[in-house]
């Protein structure tokens, strides 16, 4: 997807370029076609009122029925709908992360992760029976990581930013104007549950992590923006000591 | 077969880093590095502002784009509006905060583990830091 770092990392003997090739070209493909600011990707020409939901591709469709799913899910906190236009971006990633995800796994890889900004599908383990090591970016320092998590066979996503409204949060000076999440971590059983999980509840401020919390087989890490963290009582399990 | 997995790896690392790196910006050789933008944002420019209304660049963010508009007023940014921002990550939903759950707070600290990877939002703020800097880079006296 055009900007967006894609980082497909395996440690099977078994895999070969072909494979990876076929994951970055599903990546174009989902690109394509679910880009809004690609004239024309089939949610555009539907979008522009050209194409029907019938008559579009089997994807759309399921993306449409997956994210009315995560509406209901979520109080209505995820929705796809904007006004008179359709933008299934909050959905899209996760799951075409976890597409590629069980492509690899058809082709035999066991231990690898698939990341794309900041999201990440992970699956097996790095070396023998020890787990994948993932850092929790800092959210105001983005070269340093403040958590490090020891995780197989889940999905681990992140929704945030520097900023809150049309404010910026200044770390330095204390000018808060908006006191406000500036992350939310969440780890779910899949990346396609932690990525949609992530975004609703991100939505949903500082109310947020008690959503995760009350989800069973997710977990959450929030940081507000004074960079104090809140944590899902299940939270630390994954977590290597500091 | 070894071999071959170890190329691809390095391969696609670069891949990546040179995608991250054009989200950043040159480091070195632009004012769009990322050093200098979030030194920006943190609070320290270096530099004096002319008062008016910028609008930066428009900045690839995923799936969608961000741009935003600095108003400078007294020589300092007073306010950073958004013209344009990718809608999933959209602010515009919000609930009345009640009483928090009774859930473990902590303190951020910086870790120092070598990871495989990482989870972070980061191209979006990339891309606002990047679209800031093109707005300043205007104001600059």
């Amino acid at each position: 997807m055009m900007g967006m770092p894609i980082t497909i990392e395996g440690v099977d003997n078994n895999a070969c370029f072909s494979d990876i090739d076929q994951a970055f070209a599903y990546f174009d493909y989902v690109d394509h076609t679910f880009s809004t600011y690609k004239p024309q990707s089939e949610i555009s020409c539907i979008n522009r009122g050209e194409l029907k939901l019938e008559d579009a591709g089997d994807d759309m469709q399921t993306i449409f029925r997956l994210a009315e799913q995560t509406k209901q899910a979520t109080h209505g906190f995820f929705d796809i709908h904007h006004g008179d236009s359709v933008d299934p971006s909050g959905i899209v990633k996760g799951w075409a992360i976890e597409q590629v995800s069980q492509l690899l796994q058809r082709l035999e890889w066991k231990n690898f992760t698939v990341e794309a900004g900041g999201d990440i599908a992970v699956v097996g383990h790095f070396s023998g029976t020890t787990p994948w090591k993932v850092g929790v970016r800092h959210p105001f320092e983005i070269e340093k990581i403040v958590k490090v998590l020891s995780i197989s066979n889940l999905g681990v996503a992140t929704s945030g930013t520097y900023l809150r409204g049309h404010h910026i949060y200044n770390p330095r000076n204390g000018d808060v104007v908006v006191a406000d999440i500036a992350s939310l971590t969440v780890i779910g059983p899949n990346i396609y549950e932690a990525d949609r999980f992530a975004t609703a509840a991100f939505a949903m401020g500082s109310q947020g992590i008690q959503f995760i919390e009350n989800l069973a087989g997710f977990e959450g890490y929030m940081i507000d923006s004074h960079g104090t963290a809140t944590l899902t009582t299940g939270f630390d399990h994954y977590c290597l000591p500091s | 077969m070894k071999k071959i997995v170890i190329s691809s790896l390095v391969v696609l690392a670069f891949v990546a880093y040179v995608l991250r790196s054009r989200f950043g910006g040159d480091q070195t050789a632009t004012p769009t590095s990322n050093a200098a933008a979030t030194n920006v944002v943190l609070g320290t420019p270096p530099v004096t502002y002319k008062d008016g209304t910028y609008t930066g660049s428009v900045a690839d963010a995923f799936y969608g784009n961000i741009q935003v508009k600095a108003i400078i007023t007294g020589a300092k940014i007073t306010d950073v509006q958004f013209l344009q921002y990718p809608s999933d990550r959209s602010n515009s939903v919000r609930i009345n905060t009640v009483a928090m759950p009774l859930l473990r707070q902590e303190a951020l600290q910086v870790q120092t583990a070598n990871v495989q990877t990482i989870t972070g939002a980061t191209a979006s703020s990339g891309a606002f830091v990047q679209s800031l800097q093109s707005a300043l880079s205007q104001a600059q006296v």
